[in-house]
């Protein structure tokens, strides 16, 4: 097929994504960073027409900028130098894999396509998924504008794979709603089995279907009472056009004018009866008079319930028949409104008396268009890898919310985005998870907890400007370095602020997620590891010390030495650059000490303190194998883990030591952590042997995240900690045994430890700053 | 669910349905019921349940009726199930065969049954054929020394006040007193008309109830003669009502087997209450009697006559509490059975406004006790209860009668102004279901909104001229064909007023389209509903009750039609010709019930 458009889309790549908003539509102004992204190299497309709203979806490669560490060659040399870095660090490009997705509102469906058109580098793309009900009107313009073939998808196929794919792979997808409840959101851990489930479409009708593998579903049943009948029904009692004033109309009516209720047919003796005196006798049934006006917002209140409660007995009807207590819904009738979730989940506990619990996805919008996307993709097959919602560009959950200030909604009302991450490798739970269904890695939820979400987003506010300045000094010859950091500062301060106004905007809010928003914001800016130099130099510094500690751990009678490594554990941890209190000394006094750290940690006992214990366990045969997940580059990892790690494999323990895939603050990488014991095997005899005899293995997370989270990690590692038969797991920091897994419940035994560098975590846990966590825990039998 | 009147008891009380001659036109009715034999004597003249021999204290003549005249013995060990079954009230039953051979005796004429209605036309009792047969025990006691002053015939009565005190709770002055009967056998009417009022709530009496210038020994003489009467009839007049959001049924047992002595003890406004019952078929601005509803030659409680059907709209509730206040129909001591959630509602206003004590009821056990009931007693010969044939063919769809001979279980859907759905698995064994606001309330109110109109009739006609597909969607407007991935015919309504959704489309459409899209939505949904809840149930056939099926044959066909077509033909739906009026009916029903209850 040629491409009538190369000439001038040749024009358009060079000036990349950055221009030509000219070629929209007048009326809407885009923020050409924000949307469309990638567009040059965007490799297949699927579009999800419905009735109002237009979702498309491409692939597309995102090029990174990656720093990557290389050792020196050390042949033929012995000595080193002082100053010497340990490694060298080389900024490379990297191409990954990212799906996007666009909703936008139906009117604008043509400017889009022309600034698609105008974009699009690719010539490889013959083809669009198409599905929803407006495909086939538009197949025309679509082909007409794009030149690509509308492949027709269905419309019910492309929802479920949609939906199977975001259960799977958003943490947090699905939530309940809860109506009293502060925030209204409940959001659901992943379940490692996701099925069977039934969804609940409603779109202008009602389709339900049972959803029982991948592949296999059923429609089960439908109901013409649906998202059409509340519009076009409440446009013919209200004469309001659009749907979103209807709903607007409808949260302010009370239905109670014009709803026959139990207590309307039972006068005050409904309490009596010990029935609901609000419960709805009859929809509508005091409109059934000639001499009363009706308000617009009273029918529209009216419309509403009965509508969803219609809907909600159905839904209940067939989980019942099918025995299935998970319901999720979905379309535009739901689509993020909190009045039709509310009503709805109020049904669906008032019909199956709570048996049944009424799910709501946070990308249901996207369902069509990621499912057609899929469709379309299969030959690559895109199940096979794991995604990761990519924070820094996707929308808030509640864009679209009608009860939104209507400036709120101008801008991101009219644009949603979804972006998710190829993850290069595929993720599993880890197989030590005592309970996979129940595991949540977050100790504390901020959505539900207001005083911790006050402090943590202030002082990631607070945090902001550092993480900036650290950023810039990152690449001190980069020209758009200041640039670059400040788009940062705007994207990451205006997260914050959405978090602020909707702490449930992008799952359950916790400390992890607030870290891994700043990671994908700095990635967003081609900041990719803002701490490259400083791990570079601790781990010179701390590679240099190795022999010391290690000869001076030696002297040690054999019960001191086991406290002294804990101990070097510890300080090691203070040494974390993620701790605003740590990364101020660290600034002030670059050669605050090993020593010196330990001097500052508190005294045993210590706050949480089972070392005697763990002791105890010390004295007995070794464990067979450990993994180790370590924390942070430099001290830490040299001087605290790889004695601990020496100290274990001389017990006769193995060891595999897990390490982040990719940067996050100062956090060891596993590449560093291989150039790391690389050097370290030079110097000890004892690590030497022990990786050339695999009995120290360095495996990857398969994250990139400061903290931890258990059930999406390498499947390499998962495979190996089987394959080694892991008794014993550390985990050390306090993102990863504090901010999250502190009640993680493993079926083997396990070490958390962590210094508290922060004063208010530390209060509130009942300590002061540098208080000590060292919890060791035996699964009961 | 609600029990408002206790379990327990026996119900010696008795029904019959005279064998008329009318039902001889009927003879040749096809019982519907597929492969049950075709017994003529099934269905028609001389079936029904007569007296329950006294000697069965507690015989259930309900059961009785359920078991189904001239039912064999499959349907009567059918009954000794469920009645075991049903713990709350426990019951026994006659032997089948004495049953089967009470029903096979014809009673009364035709002439009875036609007469008093011309009479009543002409504002004038005619005794003469009431007079026979006469109630056994009737007019044969000797005197009362409790009745304080013994009426001479023709003597004013029933205003003044030596006459109102004097007065027995029935509305008759009292007969002369014999010590009760103890009857071995014979129709209940025999110990009849001992004037005693519900034993068992003695503070539901009021106060003037007692001769007040009585002495105490009298009264107490009085009270206890009561209290040792086993086997009452409740006085007249005797009403059922059922008051529900949108309407009030009432039913009215008319006696037509007053006789001469009777008559004349018969107070006056007693009298004048069944004359303008039974001469108007219509009440005020809105009272309607369905003159085609009506129950000829009954016999309820001993006595024959017929049961009216009446209904009027819920808000006139207060007129005829007014009514009733004005006509003092408190002076005829009646109990007034009530049910609905009106029996709630206006309960205090018929105290305090008519100084009348209603008795309230459990809607739904009234509406299934009422719906057994009438099914046992047929409608005037013929079936009370029938289908559609060929649901999914229009052409060949036609109404057939059906045999609910064995209803159980079935699915009960009532459909007032809201939608409760019932499974019942025997006569006191059932379960509420689920229930749906979107009900015949909600097609009546959508229709004013949308139309303008104002009446139920008005928007069924509406309705019966409008075309729905012109403002729903079907699937063919989305998809443009059947949905075959799903199975869905292009025909099918993906979208209630979907079509409403574009502007043009909402000025392009009448008033009818709009009427018709509200029924078709509001049934569609009953039945999908009800669909749904067969299914959980495990329970094939479904029984469609209630006002809003009143004159809406676009809503039966419907409902037949998805019944069966979405089950492939597992569904059936059954509706009956009183649609409305059970919940009336079984009120009623618990008035003999209650005076019999000890």
């Amino acid at each position: 097929m040629s491409w009538p458009g190369t000439f001038k889309m040749a024009e358009c790549g060079a000036s990349g994504s950055g221009s030509s908003g000219d070629s929209l539509d007048k009326s809407i102004t885009l923020p050409p960073d924000e949307i469309f992204r990638n567009l040059e190299n965007a490799k297949r497309f699927a579009i999800d027409i419905g009735g109002s709203l237009t979702k498309l979806a491409y692939y597309s490669t995102v090029q990174h900028k990656v720093a990557k560490v290389r050792s020196f060659d050390h042949s033929g040399k012995d000595t080193e130098r002082d100053h010497e870095p340990p490694y060298e660090i080389s900024v490379q490009e990297e191409i990954t894999a990212r799906l996007h997705f666009i909703k936008f509102e139906n009117t604008y469906i043509e400017a889009c396509l022309d600034f698609i058109k105008d974009h699009l580098v690719n010539t490889e793309t013959k083809v669009i998924q198409a599905t929803g009900g407006g495909a086939y009107k538009f197949k025309d313009l679509i082909e007409e504008k794009l030149q690509l073939k509308v492949d027709k998808e269905d419309v019910m196929t492309c929802l479920i794979k949609g939906c199977n794919f975001v259960l799977k792979n958003i943490p947090h997808e699905a939530f309940v709603y809860q109506k009293d409840s502060d925030p209204e959101f409940r959001f659901q851990t992943n379940h490692p089995h996701i099925f069977p489930y039934l969804l609940v479409n409603i779109g202008s009708g009602v389709s339900i279907v049972k959803v029982e593998t991948e592949d296999r579903f059923e429609w089960v049943g439908g109901s013409s009472i649906g998202g059409g009948t509340f519009w076009g029904l409440g446009a013919l009692l209200t004469k309001t056009k659009k749907f979103d004033e209807l709903l607007h109309l409808a949260s302010r009516g009370q239905h109670s004018n014009v709803d026959m209720l139990v207590r309307d047919v039972y006068g005050g003796a409904h309490q009596t009866l010990g029935l609901s005196g609000n419960l709805i006798a009859s929809s509508f049934g005091k409109s059934a008079t000639a001499d009363q006006e009706f308000s617009k917002e009273d029918m529209a209140k009216s419309l509403l319930h009965m509508i969803s409660n219609d809907i909600g007995q159905l839904a209940c009807l067939h989980a019942r028949l099918h025995s299935l207590d998970r319901v999720y819904f979905g379309g535009f009738f739901i689509r993020g409104h909190p009045v039709t979730m509310r009503t709805i989940t109020y049904s669906i506990n008032f019909f199956s008396k709570g048996e049944v619990q009424a799910l709501f996805l946070r990308h249901e919008g996207y369902l069509g268009a990621i499912g057609a996307f899929l469709k379309g993709a299969e030959q690559d097959n895109p199940n096979q890898y794991s995604w990761g919602e990519n924070y820094a560009g996707s929308s808030g959950l509640m864009s679209t919310s009608p009860e939104l200030g209507p400036a709120q909604r101008a801008r991101s009302g009219t644009f949603d985005l979804l972006e998710m991450d190829r993850l290069e490798r595929p993720l599993v739970n880890l197989p030590l998870l005592l309970d996979p269904p129940s595991y949540v890695p977050d100790t504390v939820d901020l959505t539900d907890d207001a005083l911790a979400r006050k402090y943590w987003l202030t002082c990631f506010e607070e945090a902001l400007d550092g993480v900036v300045k650290r950023a810039v000094a990152s690449q001190p010859d980069s020209v758009d370095a200041a640039e670059r950091a400040e788009k940062f500062r705007q994207k990451y301060w205006n997260k914050l602020q959405t978090l602020r106004q909707q702490p449930f905007a992008y799952g359950t809010l916790t400390v992890r997620s607030l870290l891994d928003t700043r990671e994908h914001c700095l990635n967003e800016f081609n900041f990719p590891d803002p701490y490259s130099k400083v791990k570079q130099r601790e781990n010179g510094v701390a590679l240099r010390c190795f022999p010391g500690v290690v000869r001076s751990l030696d002297t040690l009678g054999w019960e001191e030495r086991q406290l002294a490594l804990v101990k070097g554990l510890l300080a090691g941890n203070v040494f974390d650059w993620g701790a605003k209190a740590v990364s101020d000394v660290l600034e002030s006094d670059p050669y605050f000490g090993f020593e010196e750290a330990k001097r500052k940690l508190q005294e045993r006992p210590w706050l949480v303190d089972s070392y005697s214990k763990w002791l105890q366990r010390l004295k007995g045969p070794p464990h067979k194998c450990a993994l180790i997940f370590a924390d942070n580059s430099g001290i830490d990892i040299i001087l605290g883990v790889f004695p601990f790690v020496r100290e274990l494999l001389l017990r006769g323990t193995e060891v595999i030591l897990a390490c982040n895939s990719g940067p996050a603050l100062n956090d060891v990488t596993h590449s560093e952590s291989l150039i790391v014991a690389e050097r370290i095997a030079g110097m000890d005899p004892v690590v030497h042997s022990a990786l050339r005899e695999e009995r120290l293995l360095l495996v990857q997370t398969g994250s990139s995240s400061p903290c931890l989270d258990l059930s999406r990690l390498d499947k390499g590692l998962a495979a190996l900690v089987r394959e080694r038969g892991a008794d014993l797991v550390v985990i050390e920091g306090m993102g990863r045994a504090v901010h999250t897994n502190y009640h993680a419940a493993l079926c083997c035994e396990s070490l958390k430890l962590a210094v508290i560098k922060n004063a208010w975590l530390a209060e509130r846990l009942g300590g002061r700053l540098f208080s000590v966590i060292f919890k060791y825990e035996v699964p009961a039998e | 669910m609600l029990k408002l009147v206790g379990g327990g008891g026996g119900q010696d009380w008795a029904c019959s349905v005279a064998g008329t001659s009318l039902g001889g036109e009927e003879a040749a009715f096809e019982v519907a019921r597929p492969g049950a034999r075709g017994k003529a004597g099934d269905g028609s003249p001389g079936w029904g349940c007569a007296g329950i021999p006294d000697s069965e204290p507690g015989a259930g003549v309900l059961q009785a009726g359920a078991v189904g005249p001239a039912r064999g013995g499959q349907g009567a060990e059918e009954v000794g199930e469920s009645a075991g079954g049903g713990e709350e009230r426990r019951v026994r039953h006659p032997q089948a065969p004495a049953l089967r051979l009470l029903n096979r005796k014809p009673q009364g004429g035709s002439g009875e049954i036609k007469t008093p209605e011309n009479d009543l036309q002409r504002g004038r009792l005619s005794r003469g054929p009431r007079a026979a047969p006469p109630a056994p025990g009737m007019g044969d006691r000797s005197g009362q020394p409790e009745r304080s002053a013994p009426h001479s015939p023709g003597a004013p009565v029933g205003t003044s006040a030596a006459a109102v005190n004097g007065l027995l709770h029935n509305g008759f002055h009292p007969p002369p007193v014999q010590p009760p009967l103890i009857c071995s056998r014979g129709p209940v009417g025999g110990n009849d008309a001992v004037p005693q009022r519900l034993p068992l709530l003695p503070e539901l009496q009021p106060q003037p109830l007692l001769p007040q210038h009585d002495s105490p020994a009298k009264k107490c003489r009085l009270r206890r003669r009561m209290d040792s009467g086993r086997k009452n009839r409740p006085p007249f007049p005797w009403f059922g009502m059922d008051i529900g959001g949108t309407l009030v049924k009432l039913v009215y047992f008319e006696p037509k087997d007053i006789t001469a002595e009777e008559e004349q003890e018969e107070v006056e406004n007693l009298k004048s209450i069944r004359k303008y019952l039974t001469s108007n078929t219509a009440y005020g601005k809105t009272g309607i009697r369905d003159v085609h509803l009506e129950l000829k030659n009954l016999t309820m409680c001993g006595r024959k006559g017929n049961l009216h059907f009446i209904r009027f709209p819920s808000c006139a509730m207060h007129r005829f509490i007014q009514m009733g206040s004005e006509k003092n129909f408190s002076s005829l001591h009646t109990t007034l059975c009530a049910t609905g959630g009106g029996a709630f509602k206006f309960e205090e206003d018929f105290r305090m406004i008519a100084d009348l004590q209603l008795h309230k009821l459990d809607e739904l056990d009234c509406l299934i006790q009422g719906l057994l009931y009438v099914d046992s007693v047929g409608f005037n010969g013929k079936p009370e209860c029938y289908y559609f044939e060929n649901p999914t063919n229009p052409e060949l769809c036609q109404k057939k009668p059906y045999c609910l001979d064995n209803p159980y279980p079935m699915l009960l859907v009532n459909m007032g102004s809201g939608v409760s759905i019932l499974a019942v698995y025997s006569k006191d064994n059932y379960k509420r279901v689920t229930g749906t606001s979107l009900g015949g309330g909600t097609f009546l109110g959508l229709c004013c909104l949308l139309t303008g109109c104002e009446t139920f009739e008005e928007a069924l006609e509406m309705a019966a001229k409008g075309d729905s597909t012109n403002v729903d969607k079907l699937v063919k407007d989305i998809y443009g064909g059947d949905y075959e991935r799903f199975g869905l015919q292009g025909s099918a309504v993906a979208s209630s007023f979907g079509n409403m959704m574009s502007k043009e489309k909402r000025d392009s459409i009448s008033k009818e389209d709009l009427a018709r899209a509200t029924l078709v939505t509001i049934t569609n949904n009953i039945g999908s509903i009800a669909r749904m809840c067969a299914l959980n149930e495990n329970i094939d056939r479904v029984v469609f009750v209630g006002n809003f099926l009143r004159i809406n044959m676009v809503s039966m066909k419907l409902l037949a039609y998805a019944m069966d077509f979405w089950s492939k033909g597992q569904l059936k739906a059954l509706f009956l010709e009183h649609e409305g009026y059970f919940g009336a009916v079984g009120a009623l029903l618990e008035l003999f019930k209650m005076t019999d209850d000890k």
